[in-house]
C-alpha cells in the first residue's frame, strides 16, 4: 500500500507530532520503504490463524484491593516542567468569561 | 576480573569493595572518553554501596551473591538518585521518582550501581547511534558501532569498566550488542524477571537481562534479579532455579539443532555461518546430539516485529506529552500545540520514525491488514517453536548477520538497520530465552562474532548450561585486544 504525504500528515496529527515539511517528505519514502517490506505479511491468508497478543498463556492477575502508599504530591510533581499551587501548569483550555 | 572472582576476593579481604569502585572509575577515565558508554556515573551511590558490603565484611556477615560488583544500568531503568533520561531530550531533565525491580534486586545482591549506560533513545535502535547524547563506540574498533539498543550496557562490560550490566531486549538489543562486543548476552523468558521500572517500549516484548564476561556472571546476575514481582502483574511466579549451581554439568545427551533455514538466509555473512557450523560440532564433540530443524514462519518474523513493536511503543511513548515530567516547548498557543510541539522536538528521528509507524498500522483501515496479521504470525512462529522444541533442547543460530559494522554504515537506510536483528526477533515474539555467547572473531575484520541460543520457556538452567559447555570448549577470550590500547 503506497502511502502519502497527506497519508503522513494525517498520522502525524493523530500522534501528535508537529512535523516540518521536510520531516514528512523524508517519512513519506521511509515508511513507504519500510511498508513495502511488510506487504508481504498483509497478503498472507491467515483467515483461520488465531491472534497472539501476549507470548505466554496468562489467566486474569488480581491482587488485594487494599490501600497502600504511591508517590507523595511532592514526589509526583518534582519533575513538572511548571507547578503551582500543588498541580501541572498547562495553558489554559477553557477561555475566561464563558469564551472558548 | 570476573563477578564471581570479585565477590570471592571481596569475602577474602584480598582487597575491599572501595577499592573496587576506585578501580572501577579509574578504568571508565581512562576509557569512556573514547567509548562513551556512560551518560552519567553515580559514585556516590557506588561508594555508599560498597561500604556496606566492606562493613558486612568486616562484621563477618554473609555476604550477598554480587557483593562489590560494579555493574552498569541502561538508562531506560529507574533508580532514586539518578536521572533516568532513555538517551532522550525529552527525559533530559527526568529525575527517577522510584526504582525499577530489577535494578533494586540487583543493588540488593550487593552489586555497586557505577552508572547509567547509553543506548538508543528508547531502545529504538540497533547501533547505539540514536542516542540524543552522542553514540558509543565499540571497544573492538572505535570506528564501529557496538550494536544496540543496549550499545552503553555491552560496551562498558567489554571494555572492562564493570563486570555486568543491566540491558533491555525488545527485539534483540541485548544479544545483538553483545555478540557486537564479545560478550555474554542474556534475554530471560518474558514475564522471568519484572519489568517494573523500566521504560516501556514494547510491554509485550521487552525483558530486562544481564551482560557479562562469562556465562557464569550472566547466571548470577539473573539469579538475582528474576521472580515474580507485585509490582508487574506480567511477572511470572514459576520457580527461580539456581542457575549458577550445575553449570559445569555438560551437554551429554542435550539435543542441540542448527536452526539451518534461518542460517542459510540472505544477508547472512559467510564466516558468521561458518561459525555457526563449528559451533555445532563442538557440541556434537561435547557429547550433545546434533541436528537440523526449520523454523519457516521465522521469515515474517521481521515485518510482524516492525508493525507490533511500534504499535506498542506508540501507544507507551503517548505519555511523553511536555504535562507532568520531561520537557516542554517553549510558547505554546494551547495544549494541542504545546503536546505537539514538546513530542517533535523532543523525540529523535527514529522514535519519530517507530511512533508514525506504529500510529498508521494501529490507525482506521490499517489495523487488520497489519497489526491483526502480524499477531497471526506471531501465532505461527511461536507454533514452529513449539514443534521445534520437541525435537530439540537448544536451538543455534547466528546472533546477528554480520559483525559490528561502521558508523553511519546504515543509519541513511532504516529498512538495512532492522535487518541487525532478523535472528534476535523471534524470541522476543514467542517470549522463549535466549543468549548470546562470543564464538570467535571474524578472519577478515577481527571482530568478534556472537552464538546465539534459545531454548523454550523457563528453561534458562538448560540454555546457560550449554552456553558454558560452548564457553569452555571454545576457550575464546572475549576480552578486546585493543582495551589495552584505549587505557
Amino acid at each position: 500500500m503506497p502511502i502519502s504525504e497527506d497519508d503522513v500528515r494525517h498520522v502525524a496529527t493523530l500522534a501528535r507530532l508537529a512535523l516540518s515539511d521536510e520531516q514528512v517528505a523524508v517519512l513519506t519514502g521511509e515508511l513507504g520503504s519500510i511498508l513495502g517490506h511488510i506487504d508481504a505479511l498483509a497478503r498472507l491468508d491467515l483467515a483461520e490463524v488465531e491472534p497472539t497478543a501476549h507470548p505466554l498463556e496468562m489467566t486474569d492477575s488480581t491482587r488485594a484491593d487494599e490501600p497502600r502508599l504511591g508517590l507523595t504530591q511532592a514526589e509526583a510533581l518534582a519533575n513538572a516542567p511548571e507547578a503551582r499551587d500543588g498541580a501541572f501548569v498547562i495553558p489554559r483550555i477553557v477561555g475566561v468569561g464563558g469564551e472558548g | 576480573m570476573s563477578a564471581a572472582r570479585i565477590r570471592a576476593g571481596v569475602a577474602a579481604r584480598e582487597f575491599s569493595a572501595r577499592e573496587v569502585a576506585d578501580a572501577a572509575y579509574a578504568r571508565i577515565d581512562a576509557v569512556d572518553r573514547d567509548v562513551h558508554a556512560f551518560l552519567q556515573l553515580t559514585p556516590e551511590l557506588a561508594y555508599a554501596a560498597a561500604d556496606r558490603v566492606d562493613a558486612a565484611v568486616a562484621a563477618g556477615d554473609e555476604l550477598p551473591p554480587l557483593a562489590g560488583v560494579p555493574a552498569g544500568i541502561k538508562d531506560n531503568m529507574n533508580l532514586v538518585g539518578t536521572r533516568t533520561t532513555c538517551a532522550s531530550r525529552i527525559l533530559g531533565p527526568y529525575e527517577s521518582a522510584y526504582d525499577c525491580t530489577a535494578v533494586r534486586r540487583l543493588l540488593d545482591a550487593g552489586a555497586l550501581p557505577v552508572g547509567k549506560c547509553n543506548m538508543d533513545e528508547f531502545a529504538f535502535g540497533s547501533s547505539t547511534e540514536n542516542s540524543a547524547y552522542g553514540p558509543t563506540r565499540n571497544p573492538w574498533d572505535l570506528g564501529r558501532v557496538p550494536g544496540g539498543s543496549s550499545g552503553g550496557s555491552a560496551a562498558c562490560v567489554a571494555a572492562g569498566e564493570v563486570c555486568v550490566a543491566l540491558g533491555s531486549d525488545t527485539g534483540g538489543s541485548i544479544r545483538q550488542p553483545g555478540a557486537l562486543t564479545g560478550t555474554v548476552a542474556l534475554k530471560p523468558t518474558y514475564g522471568r524477571v519484572s519489568r517494573y521500572g523500566l521504560v516501556a517500549f514494547g510491554s509485550s516484548l521487552d525483558q530486562i537481562g544481564p551482560f557479562g564476561r562469562t556465562v557464569e556472571d550472566c547466571a548470577l546476575v539473573l539469579q538475582a534479579i528474576a521472580g515474580a514481582d507485585p509490582m508487574d502483574a506480567t511477572s511470572s511466579d514459576a520457580p527461580v532455579e539456581a542457575y549458577a549451581s550445575g553449570l559445569a554439568d555438560g551437554v551429554s545427551g542435550l539435543r542441540v539443532g542448527v536452526v539451518a533455514d534461518m542460517l542459510e538466509a540472505d544477508g547472512c555473512a559467510g564466516g558468521v555461518r561458518a561459525m555457526v557450523r563449528a559451533a555445532a560440532e563442538t557440541f556434537a564433540s561435547l557429547g550433545a546430539e546434533v541436528g537440523e530443524v526449520d523454523l519457516p514462519s521465522c521469515e515474517h518474523g521481521l515485518s510482524a516485529y516492525y508493525i507490533i513493536g511500534p504499535a506498542e511503543a506508540s501507544s507507551n511513548l503517548a505519555r511523553f506529552d511536555g504535562i507532568r515530567y520531561g520537557a516542554r516547548a517553549e510558547g505554546a498557543e494551547d495544549v494541542l500545540d504545546l503536546y505537539m510541539r514538546t513530542r517533535a522536538q523532543g523525540f529523535g528521528p527514529e522514535s519519530i520514525r517507530r511512533i508514525m509507524l506504529g500510529t498508521y498500522a494501529l490507525s482506521a483501515g490499517y489495523y487488520d491488514a497489519y497489526y491483526g496479521q502480524a499477531q497471526k504470525a506471531r501465532t505461527l512462529i511461536k507454533r514452529d517453536f513449539a514443534a521445534a522444541f520437541e525435537r530439540f533442547d537448544v536451538l543455534l543460530t547466528p546472533t546477528a548477520p554480520t559483525v559490528a559494522f561502521a558508523f553511519g554504515e546504515k543509519s541513511g537506510d532504516p529498512l538495512a538497520m532492522y535487518l541487525s536483528d532478523i535472528y534476535t526477533i523471534p524470541a522476543n515474539l514467542a517470549g522463549i530465552p535466549a543468549i548470546s555467547v562470543p564464538a570467535g572473531l571474524c578472519p577478515e575484520s577481527g571482530m568478534p562474532m556472537g552464538l546465539h541460543m534459545m531454548a523454550t520457556h523457563f528453561a534458562e538452567g538448560a540454555l546457560l548450561r550449554a552456553a558454558a559447555a560452548f564457553e569452555a570448549a571454545a576457550g575464546f577470550d572475549c576480552a578486546p585486544a585493543s582495551a589495552a590500547a584505549l587505557a
